[in-house]
């Protein structure tokens, strides 16, 4: 069933919707490029823990979303500083295309132990079901609105972090001018460790996110790391207010797509944007460099 | 037991030929290939399709081989003026889109339930065990055309500009080389090579479907190839066959582990994969057969 002109309002506001959840994986994966200056596919595999880890507090424990979203986004961190400090950490000095190789290879062995405790059958959360809201011609569902919520509040409480603690401007001299940071005594070590906590954290609360729409299983990462890398490619590498940014409009395109293509190939569209904008404006939308 | 020795060693044949591929792409030039089951999934299906129509096998090998050479050099031409992750990033996304269009697009691929009936030579006319024997051969001659063409390329001033490029695009650009021209050949080469592995596997197996392209079988290659040496002829060759030895022989650790279901010895075996391709790139970044600059 193709969507015709007249649903482009529901269609930018689902857009909208789905593009603020998935602003919070992609804001991890530009976090840690921004800072230890490598795509780390592994944030696939952190969305699926986080996405499992919500899942045992919300079945499991009986939990609501919020406590449970929480435990998401710690379990992932703790994950990602430990995977980091073991697997990634020891190769970055062999270059970047190993650190990226070995990032593809950590996400697929992550991945599969949640295979091997979970299997790979669809799991639901378990959350109350409300009947869609209505206004004007629009349909919101309750759901959607509790997510956008909560990504919200971890978008705001990211930038209050980066733009008015200690650690936060740590971070941001960094990502900026590594040596000069060294200079003036930050410790990139720590904030290696930090940026693992904070990116992959996201990433497992943007799984859990993404999960609730649907059902959860180990490919559930996966699945959306295209349109993540889309996401964070279209703002600009890099850039943390331009991974907001590009998940928006990786978010409204894949569901305006729907005009024109059929619904089975709506992930495509993230691939599209990406050749897009690193053949006119290799950047990104609000990126400092592609070169 | 002779049968599955040949069925192995046409396997590996295909894993060489596509370590060899993406040994020119990454080990010479530098330039990563995280979708390289892509790229084997193109050269797959477009012979599939066109020999399915009645077009004769050689030709949709080539067609094959010729449709990865061009996809390769779209994504080359891309990423080209960018930092090597780019490239990273655009060939994890063609692959993840070539598989999402084998499996959605069900008039042109039949979805996930694949193609089969893929003809091959003389299949009909031979027992299985001489279609083996003969596909084994056809495998063995394309592996070492290959080869033969790599170390031709490798040791040619075509090989010497990749490796400058490897090492620093800038110094290269200012000795007159044209960087774009050399990494867009390079590419569109190795990527050929990787679309020529998927046709003659197609036509062996005679079925190909969208599950075979997971990016598991991308770090079955680079595991290969960085067992075997980053940068090696000989050891793409070498390590291909290692992995196959290791693929192969971990499918008859399952009875000794009874308490793992069909699913979780799958997921074993993934995560035995992926693990020692991490710990190698740690204790034996240079492979078995290191490279040697200037042989």
């Amino acid at each position: 069933m193709a969507a015709s002109l007249a649903d482009v309002p529901q269609l930018l506001l689902n857009g909208i919707m789905s593009g603020a959840v998935l602003a919070i994986p992609a804001i991890g994966l530009t976090a840690i490029y921004a800072v230890l200056r490598f795509p780390n596919f592994a944030v696939a595999s952190h969305a699926t823990v986080g996405a499992f880890a919500g899942y045992l507090a919300n079945v499991s424990m009986g939990w609501t979303l919020v406590p449970a979203a929480l435990v998401a986004f710690l379990a992932a961190g703790v994950v990602g500083v430990a995977s980091d400090w073991v697997v990634l950490r020891p190769l970055r000095p062999a270059g970047l295309i190993t650190a990226t190789i070995a990032s593809v290879a950590l996400t697929i062995a992550l991945e599969n132990l949640v295979r091997l405790g979970f299997g790979n059958a669809l799991r639901d959360y378990n959350l109350p079901i409300f009947r869609d809201w209505r206004f004007g011609g629009l349909r919101v569902g309750p759901q959607q609105l509790e997510d956008l919520a909560i990504a919200v509040t971890a978008v705001v409480v990211l930038f209050g972090f980066l733009r008015f603690t200690r650690l936060g401007k740590a971070m941001r001299a960094v990502a900026d001018n590594p040596m000069l940071a060294g200079i003036k005594g930050i410790d990139a070590g720590l904030i290696a460790v930090l940026v693992n906590f904070i990116a992959m954290g996201l990433a497992g609360l943007g799984g859990m996110l993404i999960g609730l729409d649907t059902s959860i299983d180990p490919l559930t990462g996966f699945r959306v790391l295209l349109a993540v890398f889309a996401a964070a490619v279209v703002g600009g590498l890099g850039s943390i207010p331009g991974a907001v940014v590009g998940a928006l409009a990786v978010g409204v395109a894949e569901e305006l797509s729907l005009l024109v293509l059929p619904p089975d190939l709506r992930t495509m569209v993230g691939f599209v944007a990406i050749l897009l904008v690193l053949t006119l404006r290799p950047r990104g939308l609000l990126g400092a460099r592609a070169y | 037991m002779f049968s599955y020795l040949v069925a192995m060693g046409v396997t590996a044949g295909i894993y060489a030929l596509m370590a060899l591929g993406v040994n020119l792409t990454w080990g010479m030039a530098g330039m990563v290939n995280l979708g390289l089951a892509g790229f084997f999934a193109v050269g797959g299906y477009a012979t599939a399709l066109l020999t399915k129509t009645g077009f004769a096998i050689p030709l949709g090998v080539a067609a094959g081989t010729l449709a990865a050479a061009l996809a390769g050099a779209g994504v080359a031409l891309i990423t080209a003026r960018l930092r090597a992750d780019y490239l990273a990033i655009v060939t994890l996304g063609f692959s993840e889109s070539v598989r999402l269009i084998a499996a959605n697009q069900i008039w042109l691929t039949n979805g996930s339930d694949g193609i089969a009936g893929i003809p091959g030579p003389w299949r009909g006319d031979l027992t299985p065990m001489g279609f083996n024997l003969l596909f084994l051969a056809i495998v063995g001659v394309a592996v070492l055309v290959t080869f033969l063409g790599m170390q031709r390329l490798s040791g040619a001033p075509f090989g010497r500009v990749l490796r400058a490029l490897r090492d620093d695009e800038d110094v290269a650009a200012v000795a007159g080389k044209n960087v774009l021209l050399f990494k867009l050949k390079a590419f569109a080469v190795g990527s050929g090579v990787l679309g020529l592995a998927g046709a003659l596997y197609a036509h062996y197996t005679s079925y190909i479907a969208p599950d075979i392209f997971a990016p598991l079988l991308t770090i079955n290659i680079v595991l290969a190839l960085v067992v075997g040496g980053v940068g090696n002829n000989l050891g793409a060759v070498a390590g291909a066959m290692l992995l196959v030895l290791v693929l192969e022989g971990t499918r008859f650790a399952a009875p000794l582990l009874p308490f793992l279901s069909a699913e979780q010895f799958a997921a074993m075996r993934e995560l035995l994969i992926s693990g020692m391709l991490l710990v190698i790139l740690r204790v034996l970044p240079g492979g078995i057969i290191p490279e040697r600059i200037g042989a």
